[in-house]
């Protein structure tokens, strides 16, 4: 068997935390091979090792037979290793041409590169114009820039972190399309995801790490989604399921709420109305892009709804800022974490204060009771599983789920009368995603009303009892689940009507 | 008018505009690679005292633009170092840097106060600067402003014409895709800020060397913060700085003709009209980018790499 890629025995430590022990991965000629890990795993710091971007303090490799072992990326990519990261690489104000040369060594800018863009976007269904402002372009489009910008170096191995966190289901499947043709010429693919369905639908291999080791390498067909995850985070996984469902009085609702959006690329919403009862979990299913942001705003709090729209316990709340809804008990997880959920350059104890109503018990007559802050904030970071070094730590340094997982809990311990939630799970491992499903579940079944709105229909079925799909703007009646309601939902979610 | 008055006026407008120049097509490359430097009034007087002393000692014009240079360079390198390897804060660095070069430069220059020297004379070619109209205006300028406007076509050139210009609006845009894609942010970082100091030394000598053949404490009398706006008027395209620059010169020169006009216009408010053009120029850049991606705008400006990885 040749290996195009053969990592043995890697060490790396930062101070006492080993993030990768003595790990080893093999990665076969032309295959889709999976790294599968939870937050904090040490799959991030492996493959920034392969690419050059981290040094090992220990252990080897070898590329194509031979001894390798690259000081920076440009070795790397000298070598035919080639990276789409996660937190995409693009320059917002460049063109598509201009970032693709940019990833490029050795071309100058006196070539004319479009030619040779187009061409690859046709082999490979890549759909992008290079004369493009990248700032302009969605996320899937940002996406195939930064792949073509790889395809252009002709690597041997094409590292993915996290590929489809950000894509829709329509993107997702052309991705997939994409990467077994790439595999088929000779490429080979590292392949880093949470997502196991995914990853037992295009890989070949699986290799498995939990707290920097191996756990082990398989072909992840082998396994079944929950044998694959149970793996991954080493103990078994609760079942999901509502103890008791006592739905109570009507608490939320909104009414014939419509919205011109002010942004150029915003979508329109159009006379929404929804009723939401304590004790149930309400989900919204819909692709992104279809009014998900627009009606998170106003659900928020970030824009005004205006008169009689909204209403919480029989109180208009449409005119409201987020902080005063809060103060009524109504919560908010938003999609965007560092920016919206979170403030990037504060600590978790300063964030955790933040969203905090004036009730909460942290501040004595406005001045902070620092010490009581921390306590909610390790209670979070313990109940939660957020692996960082302490509540001091600012959010940026956080991954995605981990920080995911801290903003979760921290609206969670409060108990809130109304959740409002949008992608509770977007960049959490399995074994988190099953805590938060099962936070939410615990959540609901002691009274309180939920509204969850993802891209992830499992996530959405296995949770809610009362769902409606979000299309162009316009929400659809509560879908009957008994009477082919799956089918009635994958409908509604591609714009056809019910 | 009659003609002389013209081409005198052209001249001063030259002149006058000329360190603007200077200083704003440095801080422009700075300002591109993300990083931004309000110590190009620190780094001016430091080129102008520079160069006078050297030009008092040497009579070479050549050594004393060069120490000029070499001058701004050292006094950048200090903010250099302390912005890109200690991670201080720019706009802080940046203020001490400007009160820095004034005051040393005021101990320093004590001994030179009373002193003058030979200015840098305007060139003259035979035929060329003869031809009536043209030769004075095109051919007969000091050989400094012919250099300004060759940096302002350079600066231009690299940005948009190479790759490393390329890489370096990467790092303004965006510094950690930047880093992720293995380009080094404090290497082209540091560069930029050593060569803006550069252009801020050499702005500064045109002062002491061309305008006026003495040294005085606070020459510069903030044409380091007009620079500063230029680059803003300008929204960060190099060709721009001319306009501005030739603007804000115009200015100058005309506060003093307009009094030789009998023209009752309050100096203070001709002193007003460059910064207030640069205020209508950034609302109005606002305005027309509302709903576009920027383009202009550094997205980086100001603010501190660190790398984790």
């Amino acid at each position: 068997m040749n290996y195009q890629l053969e990592v043995s025995n890697i060490t790396k430590s930062y101070g006492d935390l080993k993030a990768n022990d003595t790990v080893s991965l093999n990665i076969k000629d032309s295959s889709i091979h999976a790294l599968l890990g939870e937050n904090g795993a040490g799959k991030s710091t492996l493959v920034k090792i392969i690419y050059g971007s981290l040094m090992p303090d220990s252990g080897e490799m070898r590329w194509g037979g031979n001894s390798y072992s690259p000081k920076n990326p440009f070795e790397a990519r000298e070598n035919g290793i080639a990276m789409v990261f996660q937190h995409f690489s693009l320059f917002e104000s460049l063109t598509v041409e201009e970032n693709i040369i940019l990833g490029l060594d050795g071309v100058g800018l006196n070539q004319n590169f479009t030619d040779e863009i187009l061409k690859y976007s046709k082999q490979y269904g890549l759909d992008v114009n290079p004369q493009q402002v990248v700032g302009d372009l969605s996320v899937g489009a940002r996406q195939r820039v930064e792949i073509i910008r790889c395809l252009l170096q002709n690597p041997k191995l094409l590292i993915m972190d996290e590929p489809t966190s950000v894509l829709t289901p329509q993107e997702v499947s052309d991705l997939f399309v994409t990467l077994k043709k790439l595999a088929a010429d000779g490429c080979s693919i590292l392949y880093i995801s949470h997502k196991l369905e995914e990853v037992r639908e295009i890989c070949s291999e699986a290799t498995i790490l939990r707290g920097g080791r191996l756990v082990q390498s398989c072909v992840p067909q082998d396994h079944s989604q929950k044998e694959l995850a149970e793996m991954m985070i080493g103990k078994k996984l609760t079942e999901l399921a509502r103890s008791k469902i006592n739905v109570g009085s009507e608490i939320f609702s909104i009414n014939n709420l419509s919205k011109k959006s002010d942004d150029l690329y915003g979508v329109d919403l159009e006379n929404i109305n929804l009723t939401i009862r304590q004790g149930s979990i309400v989900g919204i299913a819909g692709v992104a892009g279809n009014g998900q942001d627009e009606l998170m705003e106003l659900l928020i709090g970030e824009k005004s709804s205006g008169d009689g729209v909204l209403s919480f316990n029989g109180q208009d709340v449409g005119l409201l800022g987020s902080h005063e809804r809060r103060q009524l008990s109504m919560f908010f997880i938003p999609e965007e974490r560092l920016g919206h959920g979170a403030v990037p350059d504060m600590s978790l104890d300063e964030n955790m204060l933040l969203s905090r109503p004036d009730s909460s018990g942290m501040t004595s007559s406005g001045v902070i009771d620092w010490s009581s802050v921390a306590s909610y904030s390790e209670k979070v970071i313990d109940d939660f599983n957020v692996q960082t070094p302490s509540s001091k730590m600012l959010a940026k340094s956080l991954s995605g789920g981990n920080l995911q997982k801290f903003m979760v809990g921290r609206e969670l311990i409060r108990n809130p009368e109304l959740l409002i939630v949008s992608q509770p799970t977007w960049g959490v491992d399995a074994g988190s995603a099953n805590n938060i499903h099962q936070s939410l579940i615990s959540l609901a079944d002691n009274g309180s009303a939920i509204l969850i709105i993802s891209q992830d229909l499992d996530e959405i079925l296995s949770l809610c009892e009362q769902i409606h799909v979000l299309s162009e703007g316009k929400l659809s009646e509560a879908v009957d689940m008994k009477n082919n309601g799956l089918e009635k939902i994958s409908q509604l979610m591609v714009g056809g009507e019910s | 008018m009659n003609e002389s008055l013209f081409i005198n006026i052209i001249i001063g407008i030259s002149i006058a505009s000329t360190p603007l120049i200077f200083a704003a097509i440095g801080e422009l490359l700075v300002e591109r690679s993300g990083v931004l430097n309000l110590g190009v009034e620190g780094m001016m007087i430091v080129g102008a005292l520079l160069g006078f002393i050297v030009q008092f000692h040497t009579g070479n014009p050549f050594l004393a633009v060069f120490a000029a240079l070499l001058g701004g360079m050292a006094i950048s390198s200090i903010f250099a170092f302390l912005t890109q390897f200690l991670l201080t804060n720019q706009v802080a660095t940046g203020l001490a840097l400007t009160l820095f070069g004034l005051g040393f430069s005021a101990f320093a220059g004590r001994g030179y106060t009373e002193e003058t020297i030979v200015l840098i004379k305007a060139i003259h070619i035979p035929v060329l600067s003869d031809i009536p109209f043209i030769g004075p205006l095109v051919f007969s300028m000091n050989p400094l402003v012919y250099l300004a406007f060759l940096m302002v076509y350079l600066v231009w050139w690299f940005l948009f014409k190479t790759k490393q210009g390329l890489i370096l609006r990467s790092i303004g845009d965006n510094h950690d895709a930047a880093h992720a894609i293995g380009h080094n942010v404090v290497r082209y970082r540091f560069m930029a800020i050593l060569f803006g100091g550069a252009m801020a030394g050499v702005g500064g000598a045109f002062l002491s060397l061309v305008q006026v053949p003495i040294w005085g404490e606070d020459m510069t009398a903030g044409r380091g913060w007009i620079a500063l706006g230029l680059v803003v008027f300008a929204s960060w395209q190099p060709f721009r700085i001319i306009l501005g620059a030739i603007l804000f010169g115009g200015i100058t020169v005309l506060q003093l003709h307009a009094q030789g006009f009998d023209i009752r216009i309050s100096a203070q408010y001709l002193s007003m009209l460059p910064y207030l053009a640069t205020i209508i120029i950034l609302v109005s850049l606002r305005i027309r980018l509302k709903n576009k991606t920027n383009r202009t705008v550094p997205n980086c400006l100001g603010r501190i790499f660190h790398s984790t990885s």
